[in-house]
């Protein structure tokens, strides 16, 4: 059976891993390879990484930072951030990502969907929407949230499919780094009106977040940038908590996904002291590849 | 490192289309050695190949043609009987032909059509994702996963083919060809290079196999 997709998001800024807060704030995180090399051994299913300088600077992708990256990343990498054209994707995939995530060039340039899904297929072309609610529709931003486009979230995302789109990445400005869950409203109105997948994004601050974005908002991935910073083993301890509200998570890395007990604020509670007092002198064998 | 292989006995097959970069990590995490190339006296000093792919069918083949390499390899493969790796499109291009974005021909070398996955319901096409595999052939290729391994998976065709090359399945609405072998030929539809540690025990078992094949 298919396993629910985690994703780990990394916004770069500046060559550094950010967290992001509304498109407007930035905080620090590190360097890219290092955060990836994490999320990889903590066993997250997919990396999205997001370059978020190179377009407004009007600059190519930085492919040599991709590289580094990819060698640290044993599942699939997504690149993001400056792709202009087919020689764009090119090199991204030849030095390291999997697939590519499209999001300023997608609206303007919309044939460059359809010609880059004919050369590296469907599956490769990830479409990224930020919407921000205006009036009474979900309506698109580019440029870091600052650009409004007229067009609707869901029409962008039918336009993408159409043309070829392999996957919808989106993202709520609104509730960008608010901790207060994912836009249900804005991710399900795109769920239903595509047939591609759909990655939710934006807001996750507790685990049950996730649960919601599969449940309520009927997304097919959920994604999570700044909530897998700073906390250690970060998706472990999510998928232990995906894996007893019933949702069938890929279990791979060597940690023990049993036995986690949450708090309100849905962080690990400490455990008992007499198993971490067994753990200490356990022998904990590495595991031969 | 099995001390057997030398830098020019595994050559992965450099046309164009493809994420070599991801194969090459982790076949260098591994310890192995390897060639990249798409040259015709690379390819015939070779003792075994991997296709990789990440693109489009057509593209890929006409890639191929252009690099005028589809002789050297299938002569290779099977006159020479040399093992091969397909990995996603890499596997997909063994097949006689696929209807991805019109209809083209493919190297022929396995009886087998690429067709569409359909959509069913509330299923959603491409199928991206990870997926347990059911596993009815486990040598050589599955001998150091674990018994149900998930393994990545991002296509919206796949090889429909006789069952008897078929060594393990996925479910996605369908029966879903997850990795075939038929002698010296082996494909996966799914993306070791980014399974993790099953990917990477994957390769471990590829590259042992390797070893009992003389040539």
């Amino acid at each position: 059976m298919e396993k629910r997709r985690l994703i780990g998001c990394l916004v770069v800024k500046d060559g550094l891993v950010v967290q992001s807060i509304a498109f407007k704030k930035y905080l620090p995180v590190g360097k890219p390879e290092i955060a990836v090399e994490f999320l990889n051994n903590w066993g997250i299913d997919e990396i999205i990484l997001l370059d978020i300088d190179a377009t407004r600077q009007g600059r190519a992708p930085d492919f040599a930072m991709v590289e580094r990256v990819s060698k640290k990343c044993f599942v699939p990498l997504t690149v993001g951030g400056g792709i202009k054209g087919l020689e764009d994707i090119h090199h991204l995939i030849r030095h390291g990502a999997d697939k590519v995530v499209m999001n300023t060039v997608a609206i303007k340039d919309p044939q460059l969907i359809k010609k880059s899904a004919e050369v590296f297929g469907d599956q490769c072309i990830v479409i990224s929407i930020d919407a921000k609610k205006t009036a009474n529709v979900y309506e698109v931003f580019l440029n870091s949230g600052s650009e409004p486009t007229g067009l609707s979230a869901v029409e962008l995302a039918k336009r993408a499919e159409k043309l070829g789109a392999g996957e919808i990445f989106l993202n709520s400005i609104d509730h960008d780094g608010s901790k207060q869950g994912y836009d249900v409203e804005l991710i399900k109105q795109v769920a239903d009106a595509v047939s591609i997948p759909v990655i939710a994004c934006g807001g996750v601050g507790h685990p049950q977040h996730f649960s919601e974005g599969f449940n309520k908002a009927g997304a097919t991935a959920v994604a999570a940038a700044n909530y897998f910073h700073f906390t250690e083993h970060s998706p472990v301890t999510t998928k232990a908590f995906l894996r007893e509200h019933g949702f069938d998570v890929r279990l791979d890395s060597y940690a023990t996904y049993e036995g986690f007990e949450f708090d309100v604020m849905g962080r690990v509670s400490k455990r008992m002291e007499e198993y971490l007092d067994k753990l200490r002198f356990e022998y904990q064998p590495k595991e031969i590849i | 490192m099995d001390p057997l292989f030398k830098k020019k006995d595994v050559l992965i097959v450099d046309y164009g289309v493809g994420n070599y970069l991801s194969v090459i990590n982790a076949l260098k995490f591994l310890g192995y050695q390897f060639l990249v190339s798409n040259k015709k006296e690379d390819i015939e000093g070779a003792r075994a190949y991997i296709l990789p792919g990440v693109g489009a069918f057509g593209e890929a083949m006409q890639n191929l043609k252009q690099l005028a390499i589809v002789e050297t390899l299938t002569e290779q493969v099977i006159v020479h009987k040399k093992p091969i790796l397909g990995i996603c499109l890499g596997m997909q291009l063994f097949a006689e032909d696929s209807e991805e974005k019109g209809f083209h021909e493919g190297l022929g070398w396995m009886k087998g059509h690429v067709v569409e996955i359909k959509h069913k319901g509330d299923l959603r096409v491409p199928h991206v994702g990870w997926n347990s595999l059911k596993i009815t052939k486990r040598d050589p290729l599955f001998v150091r996963t674990t018994t149900e391994p998930h393994f990545y998976f991002d296509h919206s065709y796949h090889f429909r083919c006789k069952a008897e090359y078929i060594s393990a399945t996925c479910h996605y609405g369908d029966e879903i060809t997850a990795a075939i072998q038929k002698d010296n030929i082996f494909g996966v539809q799914f993306h070791p290079e980014k399974g993790q540690n099953n990917g990477l025990k994957f390769f471990r078992g590829f590259f042992h196999s390797l070893e009992s094949w003389k040539n």
